[in-house]
């Protein structure tokens, strides 16, 4: 006891030089960490702030400067319209970071919530596991592509695409999780105290779940950059009026031999993009020591 | 022992059925309609209804969910609207491709990525470990059609060593066949390579610390014996695991793949069936697929019993 | 034996040739044997050229399908597989008689009935073919080489039918197979052509095999075009279709592939400069391009809505962003194309104007609704025109809402006649060969017949009628005439705009002779040194 208070004392006391000493110990500790976080920060700050970093309109044609290679002018060089490549490069990472974090996001919400639900009321969770392991079954680019076909292409359509896969590897994660907690003795407690179950859910199983989830997190994000991509180059993505790096290097695919900077440059920021988010998952795992 | 395979076999049946309703119904909730496609350019409202009736397209949804399942039963997975062959000929035609190329691609990223892993684990901490994770993740990082068509500049086109596209079945020759897989199947691996010498190394980490191994190198144990007969055994099944579920990956990613190199695979005719909702190519594929997804997974757990005594059913 | 009619219909030759050519590769010592392999434009799906009027089936149903008549390289009809025909009674009935050597692959000889039923068939589905129909009395088989044909009204064109380019081609199958109905497709493939279809390799989206047939006897006259002997050198010719344009390059590069039916423009400067490589205009006529309004829906039910589509188009911007290598592509206001017969401006707009684009669009009461303008994103040709119209009609007023969407489901969302918003359209993009819009009766855009026109739907009755007259006119002072009063109206009723003309030339490796001049590729005469 008399140890608890002096910790409590000494937390309270910590000057600030001394937290930053502490978040500089985890910095070296987590190189590759700090090394992803940073590439994703200046790369995000890049895609919000697109038209301060010296680009142009991503839309305008100018055919009589189709093809041109990289130059003073044009950076990156332009495509088969004229278009500029680089400006269309910083303003397509907005498209594929929206998809990513909306896909993240999105996917780990219904998933929580799908795999809480199906933890806990065991009388569904035969039914819809089945339902879950058959939807994995599908590969989930083939899945993404038919749905696709369904439906008008459109930013938001490619989104829903890209969840719909992701959702039951989410509620697998989290219903196991939920299973194995359910039988903590925290959670026996508060059911013999007679709390709610959604209660129960939210104050004690939830908070467990969070470092998990963020890991997972990160990974559909970087996932779902890539199957964009994919998408795209099959030409069942992002409408082409939108640039999406996947689509640059879609309608640049004829081109490779002609003009490949038009596949090179997007193709390099999306394997750093989404190396970044990998190596930020990566980090966390390991700092927030999950298995 | 066959008890515990017949139970896991009798399991993945409603799986399967799931997944075959679920790709019919997303198939048929759809504003595309392959029967404009089909009536042609001059078609009038009538020849588009006749059409769709000939096709069984204006049924009820659950009359054409049960007629389809009852064909699929019996071995028929229909016929194509576009081409009139069989759906299964089809498959046939398109399956060597596929099934070439993915394991070949399995092959190198196993026989890559697991000595990769087990080095990273072996020298923890050090630059290789480092260097190793890193490229691991980069190459998990990069589109697949990038990386191809990277490798078809270089290898096909400068160098002109291996050819650019097409696809050799074994019966033309081995050396014909592998020459045009090379490519194809690098290309491919590089995304599995990542996977596995991820899984490798995190799994080899967690029995190199055990006490029987620091015992074994104690003994005085050459470093390779003690890391491939006595380590690898028991960090092989998360590695296996990692392989059946890679297997859903690789075959995405062949999709991609097959569609750089021009081969004919059951990637490239699905995506073109999807294109025209040509629905029995679709359904059949995405059933065939999804089967043999849910068989290696089957036989992957039976593996478990193999490699690992202690799991018993 | 009258051959006015076919002189009028198609005349003017030399002056046909448009844009670039380069020297064609004649066969001078032909090898033997070989296999080819091409790579063709798209895929082969449909394999009955009645049912569609899809380039890729018409140059599949060349390989093993002969036909009647052919036409050569200088658009001129010539016999192919009719050895003797004549007219009596001032043109009113024909007769024709098939020759020797006529053999179905599976063995039978071709006899009359089939050449009827085949003809049948084709008349229910081309335009052409339906304006014949509707002039016949009937057509019967006389004996087992020659049939009959009589008119029940003056036609000048029945040579120019029975001897079509371009789809659909009359082409002859057997009587059996003639006889499925024109709403269903054909199941069996067996024709009397210089190569057979062999069914088992066909590998849909992938390749399609043919062979020699041996049985073949070919005319004794020069091959040109779709006419004269049909000599095949190679054994065996396999279409491998490569959709992506890089790779295709690559393997033609690579020595993989041997010809190369359509490469993207952007392409032909290296291959040019490829000293293995060659390149070759098949159809120096050329290939037009339309943007085609909706004239069902609104906004485009309004003339003058299209009106101010008909100012806003420049064909220059379009042809830049279309096909990209000016050295191919040429600015064309003659809905009959330029270079052809009846090439002319009448009723065209002098240039651009975009104030009277906007002034028009005003005056048409346009409530700002979207307009749907359909864009297929795997045609470089049709997307890059879908770009420049969006920005085009963007500056005029217009509230575009450009959907993507690859050329298949345009194909399927283009008949719909409903409005936009439950699935139809207002605007799409389309091109036609030369010979398939170089004179009023087969032109499919110019028909005024409203719902059973072509996509688009435009109506108008005197556009029809005058159709008629041209198709009866002896004189061809008169149809010169005829022909500008039907382009008049096209335009003032703005049944599509053209937004210009191009030439596609064709690539293959040096050691390929005998690609002959013809809008459609055909392998006969062609050998592999």
């Amino acid at each position: 006891m008399a140890i608890a208070s002096r910790d409590l004392a000494l937390d309270v006391a910590t000057p600030r030089a001394d937290r930053l000493a502490r978040a500089g110990r985890a910095l070296r500790r987590h190189p590759t960490l700090m090394a992803g976080a940073v590439a994703l920060v200046v790369i995000v700050i890049a895609a919000v702030s697109a038209p301060l970093w010296w680009t142009g309109d991503p839309l305008q044609m100018r055919p009589i400067q189709r093809l041109r290679p990289p130059s003073a002018e044009a950076w990156f060089g332009t495509d088969h319209f004229g278009r500029d490549i680089y400006t269309r490069t910083i303003y397509g990472a907005r498209i594929s970071l929206t998809v990513g974090a909306a896909v993240s996001a999105i996917s780990l919400v219904f998933g929580t919530t799908l795999g809480l639900v199906i933890g806990f009321y065991r009388r569904l969770d035969t039914v819809m596991m089945r339902v879950m392991d058959g939807v994995m079954a599908i590969p989930a680019i083939l899945l993404a592509l038919a749905l696709m076909a369904l439906m008008r292409a459109s930013v938001r359509n490619v989104i829903i695409a890209l969840v719909i896969p992701e959702i039951p590897r989410v509620t697998r994660v989290v219903r196991a999780s939920v299973l194995s907690l359910r039988e903590h003795l925290m959670v026996e407690g508060a059911r013999a105290l007679g709390v709610g179950t959604p209660r129960i859910l939210v104050r004690y199983i939830l908070p467990a779940l969070v470092a998990p989830l963020l890991v997972q997190g990160t990974y559909i994000c970087a996932s779902a950059i890539l199957v964009e991509a994919y998408l795209s180059f099959l030409g069942a993505g992002t409408p082409p009026v939108v640039p999406s790096w996947g689509n640059i290097m879609a309608e640049g695919r004829a081109y490779v031999q002609l003009a490949f900077w038009i596949i090179l440059f997007p193709g390099i920021f999306l394997a750093a993009t989404v190396l970044a988010i990998n190596l930020v998952g990566d980090g966390l795992r390991d700092a927030l020591d999950v298995r | 022992m066959l008890a515990e395979v017949l139970r896991r076999l009798m399991a993945t049946i409603p799986v399967m059925v799931v997944v075959a309703i679920a790709v019919f119904a997303l198939l048929h909730v759809t504003p595309g309609d392959p029967a404009v496609i089909i009536a042609g350019d001059y078609a009038t409202a009538d020849d588009i209804a006749r059409i769709r009736a000939k096709l069984g397209l204006d049924r009820p949804f659950l009359t054409q969910v049960g007629i389809w399942l009852s064909q699929v039963v019996r071995g028929d997975l229909g016929t194509s609207i576009f081409s009139g062959l069989p759906v299964s000929t089809l498959i046939k035609q398109r399956a060597e491709a596929t099934v070439s190329l993915t394991i070949l691609a399995m092959l190198i990223s196993v026989g890559v990525g697991v000595p990769l892993g087990i080095v990273a684990a072996w020298k923890k901490g050090s630059w290789i470990d480092r260097l190793v994770m890193v490229v691991a993740v980069s190459g998990f990082s990069m589109p697949v059609f990038w990386l191809g068509f990277v490798l078809v500049y270089v290898f096909a086109i400068s160098f002109a060593w291996l050819p650019v596209q097409g696809y050799q079945p074994l019966a033309a020759g081995l050396w014909p066949f592998l020459r045009h897989l090379i490519l194809p199947a690098v290309t491919l691996s590089v995304i599995y390579m990542a996977l596995v010498a991820r899984m490798t190394r995190a799994s080899m980490l967690g029995v190199l610390g055990e006490d029987y191994i620091r015992t074994a190198f104690a003994k005085g144990l050459p470093p390779g014996r003690v890391l491939v007969r006595h380590a690898l055994k028991n960090a092989s099944l998360p590695v296996v695991t990692i392989i059946g579920i890679g297997f859903a990956l690789l075959i995405g990613g062949a999709v991609v793949t097959e569609s750089v190199f021009a081969l004919p695979g059951l990637g490239r005719l699905t995506v073109d069936a999807i294109v025209r909702r040509d629905y029995p190519v679709i359904q059949g594929v995405l059933l065939i697929v999804s089967g043999v997804y849910v068989l290696i997974n089957l036989v992957i757990d039976m593996l478990y019993v193999v490699l690992d005594p202690r799991i018993r059913y | 034996m009258r051959d006015l009619s076919r002189r009028q219909f198609l005349a003017g030759t030399t002056a046909a040739a448009a844009a670039a050519t380069v020297r064609a590769p004649f066969a001078h010592a032909q090898k033997r044997g070989g296999t080819m392999r091409f790579i063709p434009h798209a895929d082969l799906k449909v394999l009955d050229p009645i049912w569609t009027t899809a380039y890729i089936t018409r140059n599949h149903s060349y390989m093993i399908y002969d036909t009647l008549f052919g036409t050569d390289d200088k658009l001129q009809i010539k016999p192919q597989m009719v050895d003797k025909w004549g007219s009596t009674d001032r043109g009113m009935k024909w007769s024709f008689t098939l020759r020797d050597g006529l053999k179905w692959h599976d063995g039978p000889p071709v006899v009359a009935e089939d050449a009827v039923e085949s003809i049948k068939r084709w008349t229910k589905r081309d335009p052409l073919g339906k304006l014949l129909a509707a002039h016949t009395a009937k057509i019967t088989p006389v004996d087992k080489k020659t049939f009959a044909l009589e008119l029940a009204q003056p036609f000048g064109p029945v040579l120019d039918a029975l001897g079509k380019p371009s789809s659909n081609v009359p082409f002859i199958m057997p009587a059996r197979i003639a006889a499925t109905p024109d709403t269903e497709q054909i199941k069996e493939f067996v024709g009397s052509g210089p190569f057979r279809f062999v069914k088992d390799e066909w590998q849909p989206g992938n390749q399609v095999v043919y062979v020699r047939n041996a049985e073949y006897v070919p005319r004794g006259d020069t091959p040109s075009g779709s006419t004269g002997g049909k000599k095949v050198n190679l054994d065996k010719v396999i279409w491998r279709y490569i959709p992506d344009a890089a790779t295709a390059a690559a393997a033609l590069d690579a020595g993989e592939i041997d010809w190369w039916e359509n490469p993207p423009l952007d392409f032909v400067p290296r291959i040019e400069k490829n000293a293995a490589l060659a390149t070759f205009v098949t159809d120096p006529r050329g290939t037009q391009g339309w943007v085609r309004p909706n004239h069902l829906q609104p906004p485009f039910n309004n003339k003058k809505a299209r009106q101010a589509l008909l100012y806003m188009v420049d064909q220059p911007a379009y042809l830049q962003a279309a096909i990209g290598q000016p050295k191919f592509y040429k600015t064309c206001p003659a809905l009959f194309t330029c270079g052809g017969p009846w090439e002319s401006a009448a009723g065209a707009p002098p240039k651009q104007d975009l104030a009277r684009a906007r002034q028009l669009l005003k005056e048409s009461g346009y409530d700002g609704r979207p307009v749907v303008v359909l864009d297929p994103t795997d045609i470089a040709l049709t997307h890059g025109a879908a770009l420049v119209t969006r920005e085009l009609m963007t500056q005029i007023g217009f509230n575009v809402d450009l959907q993507s969407m690859d050329w298949s489901t345009v194909v399927a969302r283009r008949a719909k006649k409903d409005p936009p918003a439950q699935g139809g359209w207002n605007l799409l993009f389309t091109w036609w060969i030369a010979s398939d819009v170089i004179n009023p009766a087969v032109h499919a855009g110019i028909s005024g017949a409203g719902a059973s026109a072509w996509f688009g739907w435009p109506e108008n009755g005197e556009i029809e009628k005058l159709k008629t007259d041209w198709v009866r006119a002896t004189d061809r002072g008169r149809q010169k005439q005829i022909a500008e009063e039907i382009q008049k109206i096209a335009y003032d009723e703005v049944m599509y705009v053209p937004f210009g003309q191009w030439v596609l030339p064709t690539a293959f490796r040096k050691n390929v002779q005998g690609i002959l001049q013809f809008p459609a590729p055909v392998f006969w005469n062609v050998s592999i040194a």
